[in-house]
Formats: C-alpha cells, structure tokens, sequence
C-alpha cells in the first residue's frame, strides 16, 4: 500500500481533495483541514468540480464505473501541485486501487502520476512538510483508530506523532486496535450483520479505554462506529484528527 | 437490499460456536505476532523473501517439475501426474489395487480434501481413515473441516465428547486428555492393520527430492511406520527450487500457523526404505495434483499460490471470525479461500463469486501472509471478473447511476443539494435499499451536502 515512488514537495500550494463524505456530512472536517493547511502557511486550492475518489464502484467489482469517476477526477486534480485528502482510505485508493484498475488502460501514466502527488492529511504533514509537532492546547485523553487503509503507509505513525505532541492531550490504547471497524465500504451494506458485529467490538475495546474523544484520520470508519454508538443509545464523541488539530490552535476541545 | 450468503451465515452462527472461534483465533493471532517480532528484528523482510521464493518457484514451475520429477525417481519413489481431482483418486485406487490393498490411513492434507479422497476410496470397498485427532472427529461425525489448520474449530470438547459416547469409544467423557487418549488408543491398532499410508507434503525440493512433513500429533510418522507403501499426495505449487529455502519457510510457518517455533515433528523423506534401512514403506508413490492450478497460474491471481497453508489469514481475519469455516461452503475457508475456492472452481466459479465479497478489504490478512500475498487486491480482482461475467450479487449494491453523477460536476453538486430531503424525511421511508441496510443498524448522520463549499466561498471572500 505505500506510496513510495512520491513526486517531492516543491512550493507550498496543494489542491485539496474533501471526499464526498465530507461534502455531503462532514463539512466541519474539511473545513478543518483547510484551516489546519492555512495554519502551517499552505495555501490551499479547491477544485470545485470534485466528486469522489471512485472507491466505491472498485470496492464494488465494477471497475469499468469506477474508472469513469478516476478519469473525472484525474482531469480535476490536474496540474503537478500534491494532492491532500482527509482520509487515508481515498488517499489509497488514489495511489493504489486505481493504478490496480488502470494496469490495462492506456492513460494509466496520468493516473500514477496522481497517485505519486497524493498525500493523506497526516502523512502529508509529518513527511511531506516535515512537520512532527503541534502547538495549542487539547485537554482530552484520545483514543485513536488506526484505519485500516493506513497499513503499510507512513499515515498511521504521523497521526500519532501530532496527536502525542499536542499540549494536553493523553493517548490511551485499546484492545485489538489493529482490527478493522467493519465499515468496508459497501461491505457495511451487504454484510450488515458481520460489519456491525466487527463495529460493536471496536466500540467494547475503545470504550473499556475510557477516552473523551475517539479520533481517526477517515470520515468513514467514524460514520459507521458513531452511527452504531447512537444507535445503541449510548453515542461516542467522534472527531477527524484535522477536527483536533485545528480544535488544539483554538484552546480545545468544541463540542 | 438481502444480505449477502456469508453474512446470513454469520447472522445463524451460534453464538457459542462464535466464542469458541472467535477465542482461539485471537489467541493464535496474538502469540503468532509476538513470537515472530520478539526473534526477528524485521519479519516483514523474512516475510517478504518467502513471498519471493515462492513466487520464483511458481513462476518456473515448467522447469522445476521436470526437476523434482527425475530426483524423486532418482531416489526410488515413482511419479504420477493428476491433471483432475478424478484423476487423483484413481492414480490412489490403481496403487491401491495393485497391491490388492483394502486399508489405508492419512495424515491431514488438504488437497485429499479439495479431491474428496476418503469419500472416493469408501465408494470402492476402501477404508481410508483419518489419523489427525482433528480430522478424525470430522470424519466421525461426516462433518467437513472448517479451519486449513484446526479443522474442528468449530467444535466444543462437549460436542466431541457426545461423539466418542455414540462411535463407542468409551462412556461420555469431556476431559480433553481422556478424549486424546481414546482416540490414540484407536488408532495405534488402525495403524498397524493398514496397508498403506497417506500424507501431503508441506514442501518438496526441486533440489533433491525431499518431501517436508510438518505435523504436531505424529501421526504422520506412524503412518508411515508399518505400513509398507507410502503415497504422497501433493499440489504441484508445493515445490521450492532448494533445500536451503526450507529455512526461511519453516521458520514462518510454525510461527504463522500455529505460533510455535517449529511443529513437534518436522519429517524430511528421502524416499522409500534403502537396503540398509531395517523398516519403512518399500515402496513410495508420489502423486502430483494440478486440479486447476495451471488455470490459477494462468490468471492474475497467480499470488494465491504461493500459499503454505498456515491459517494466519483465518486467524486474523475478522469476518473469518464472525462466521466461521463453513460459512465459506469450500474446502478453503477464510481470506485464501476466498481468493483460492473460487478458482479453483472452474466453471463453477459464479456459485462461489460471492466469496471474495466476503471482506472489508482491511488488509489485515496481507499484513500477517508468510508468503505476502496481496489477498485484498487478489479478492478486488475477482470481484471485477464476477461482475465481468455478469454473476448476479443480490446484496451489492449497483454502481451505474453514482458512476453516472460522480463523473458530472454539475448533477453532483445538484445532488449535495438536493440530499438535504432526507433530514426531512424519516430514513424508514426513503427507498433507497442501501440506505435501508445502513438504517438498520446505524444512525445515519445530518446531510450537509454542500456546506463545506459554501464556508470555502465565504472565507475565500472575506
């Protein structure tokens, strides 16, 4: 899954890519990232023509859709500025599940070349600006989900590396953290009751850790153990790592 | 939207039967992880190299055969070559007969599975006994493995106890030692009235014939310890070019499998019994199987077949763990079956389409393959071929009309807009059948589509 062959950070302008979960739900995440970005003096770009990464018809078997929605978005992100995205599962799928898609297409080159300039939020902090500390204040004992699209990326070790710097806050581990939250995409809608299964799992171990706040760097996994918490009556506080780094400049936690 | 086959599996699985899975998946998996990063400064290097010998051995298979072909008769042993699982069983029965053998007791291999072998043997008059304690109580209670490594993991002691009541092999007792003991007791006399012993082969060198055993019980030595004939049964992706590759593949498939440094009993055959040996099988048949691995080869999921069978991916898998074995309807369960039964299925690969869905694509079995298999993207492969094939998948949902949205800029901002309805309207009532298998278990949250564009253009204006 790793990203190895990355085009260098020249310049410090990006073009952001929000997901279309934060488009449609999670606009304060996005929002998040852009004032996180602004904060280390990037300025950021936002292609308005931007849809979605494809993920879910490759997910799906039906590469012939989902290559549609790449090539869409090979055109928007154009340019040799790095792409960055809140989300290390649309990131992946950026730098590898369309390469997997394109291996027989013949403007497979454009899509690596994405690929090369796509960083996830984190990563593209610790390893791409080479920033590994964070200032301001978050009062809060952190529980952090290493999602699983961040397997054998740098995303997971970047994320933690912030989040431990961050004035205030405790990290607090919990049981079988490398088990994946059952999310999976449309996996959660054709395996309802294996994916809530997983789901609720997660949330006995992060809830026997007793955190204030359960973060992760991707919407989804959240969307899915927060929709299940609410379900059960008994709902956790969500936030995106963007969420608590730009909540940190601002004194802490927000509700 | 129905459910897909595995997940209404799941969903039926006793929850007793769950815990017990569950419980002694987590506990191999956590030692396995602690044992390989405790003795070795990088597994994933060691992983890595595994993955690569294998992959070498695969993909020169044309050569290596031949290879493993003139050492094995060069140490005495005869070669046969089964291109089908039919072809398997008799190439067994014709060594059989020729012996005028009737009785014969294996070792656990789960290519005599994949050929249903033992039912075979049965239909001709053979008794074909199982001597893996596990494997054993499956075929006591004609049941079918559901685990490559622990084939009743399924099974409480309790159940197995009930078992041993009804085959009369002493009154209900649910000790485990007690259990062992009967079944040891049993089988030392099956050994020693039958003709002809059966094995796998975990490994076998191109480079000097050896066939590696690795077992825990012993059994497979015993096997081979009164009988006078030896049949190995063997798929043809089991070779590795050298002797000296055996030490990077054992070292990860105890660990791997079962988290021990090595299995209790490690065997490397050289052949039938020499002159200067006192006892042993006098005679050694060794039967290679193809039962479409040339086609797997043929694919682009050739990866799978680096496999060495350890049951790491199972292990760690977690829809492994919610549904069990059988849920997979194959003789390989778990990530590589999901990968591997499909294939090797053939033309009946649509019947087992839906196995490769069966995945959150975690990675998670990627991440522990000896071998490094890349099984996520093996199962995304498979997956475009069954909707290539047009396979009908009721539980997934259509992608057309997104793909459609999602590659116009302009429908898809109309959409973020026009999404706002749903906090409207109660989600129960909105007919949408992915929606609904979402609803049922989780909340869903505020439709904000287009929000976050709108605070862009206000900051950017200020």
């Amino acid at each position: 899954m790793l990203n190895s062959e990355r085009s260098p950070i020249t310049g410090k302008r990006v073009q952001l890519m929000a997901t279309c979960l934060c488009d449609a739900f999670y606009d304060d995440v996005a929002a998040a990232t852009v004032e996180v970005l602004e904060h280390l003096g990037v300025e950021v770009g936002f292609p308005e023509s931007q849809t979605c990464c494809g993920q879910p018809a490759f997910n799906g078997g039906d590469w012939a859709a989902s290559r549609k929605v790449v090539r869409h978005t090979v055109r928007t992100f154009a340019g040799d500025e790095p792409v960055v995205v809140p989300s290390g599962s649309c990131a992946a799928m950026l730098f590898h599940g369309a390469v997997l898609e394109f291996e027989r297409e013949r403007d497979l080159p454009e899509v690596e070349a994405l690929g090369r300039r796509t960083w996830e939020l984190a990563d593209f902090i610790v390893n791409g600006l080479g920033v590994s500390s964070w200032e301001g204040r978050f009062e809060a004992t952190v529980a952090f989900h290493r999602s699983c699209h961040s397997r054998g990326t740098a995303s997971g070790e970047a994320a933690l590396t912030l989040l431990r710097s961050v004035p205030g806050l405790r990290i607090v581990e919990f049981g079988e953290g490398e088990q994946c939250c059952g999310f999976g995409g449309t996996f959660s809608v054709s395996f309802p009751n294996i994916s809530a299964a997983m789901g609720t799992l997660k949330l006995e171990h992060v809830r026997a850790a007793l955190p204030d706040v359960f973060v992760s760097a991707d919407m989804s996994c959240l969307m899915h153990l927060g929709g299940l918490a609410a379900r059960e009556g008994k709902p956790i506080r969500i936030r995106h790592l963007a969420q608590v780094l730009r909540d940190a400049l601002k004194g802490g936690i927000r509700e | 939207m129905p459910s897909q086959p595995i997940d209404q599996f799941a969903r039926e699985l006793s929850p007793e039967t769950r815990a017990s899975v569950y419980q002694s998946t987590k506990t191999t998996h956590e030692k396995r992880t602690k044992l390989l990063f405790d003795q070795f400064a990088d597994p994933n290097r060691l992983r890595t190299l595994a993955g690569e010998i294998k992959q070498h051995a695969i993909e020169n298979l044309d050569t290596l055969l031949p290879q493993v072909e003139a050492r094995l008769t060069g140490n005495g042993a005869k070669v046969h070559w089964a291109s089908t699982a039919q072809g398997a069983c008799e190439a067994v029965l014709r060594i059989m007969q020729a012996r005028g053998a009737t009785k014969l007791v294996k070792a656990k291999t789960m290519v005599s599975e994949e050929i249903e072998l033992a039912h075979f043997l049965e239909g001709h008059g053979i008794e074909a006994l199982e001597t893996d304690l596990g494997e054993f109580i499956v075929q006591i209670d004609h049941d079918h493995p559901s685990h490559i490594v622990r084939p009743i993991i399924h099974k409480n002691r309790r159940e197995i106890a009930r078992s041993f009541e009804r085959e009369g092999l002493g009154a209900y007792d649910d000790d485990p030692g007690t259990i062992t003991r009967r079944a040891r007791h049993y089988l030392r006399h099956k050994y020693l009235a039958a003709d002809v012993g059966l094995t796998g082969a975990n490994f076998v060198s191109a480079e000097s014939g050896r066939i590696v055993l690795v077992t825990n019980e012993g059994n497979s030595r015993f096997c081979l310890a009164a009988t006078k004939c030896h049949i190995a049964l063997v798929g043809i992706e089991k070779i590795v070019p050298r002797d000296r590759d055996l030490a990077v593949l054992l070292n990860l498939l105890g660990r791997s499998g079962t988290a021990q440094e090595l299995t209790v009993y490690t065997e490397f055959i050289g052949g039938p019994k020499s002159a200067a040996q006192p006892d042993g099988p006098e005679e050694m048949h060794v039967i290679f199987v193809d039962n479409g691995r040339t086609e797997v080869l043929a694919s682009e999921c050739r990866e799978i077949l680096r496999c060495i069978r350890c049951g790491a991916c199972l292990n760690v898998c977690p829809v492994y763990r919610q549904a069990s074995g059988h849920a997979y309807r194959s003789v390989y369960p778990g990530p590589v079956g999901a990968v591997l039964s499909p294939l090797l299925a053939g033309e009946r690969f649509p019947q087992l389409a839906d196995l490769p869905k069966a995945s959150s694509l975690c990675g998670a079995c990627n991440e522990v393959c000896p071998v490094n298999i890349p099984i996520p993207d093996l199962l995304l492969r498979l997956r475009q071929r069954a909707k290539e094939e047009n396979v009908p998948s009721p539980g997934t949902p259509p992608m057309g009309a997104w793909a459609l949205l999602a590659s116009q800029p302009t429908a898809w901002r109309a959409a973020l807009a026009g999404g706002r309805l749903m906090n409207h309207v109660p989600t129960k009532l909105i007919p949408v059948p992915a929606l609904q298998a979402w609803a049922a278990q989780r909340e869903l949250p505020a439709w904000r589509g287009g929000e976050f564009r709108k605070w862009l253009r206000q900051r950017r204006s200020r």
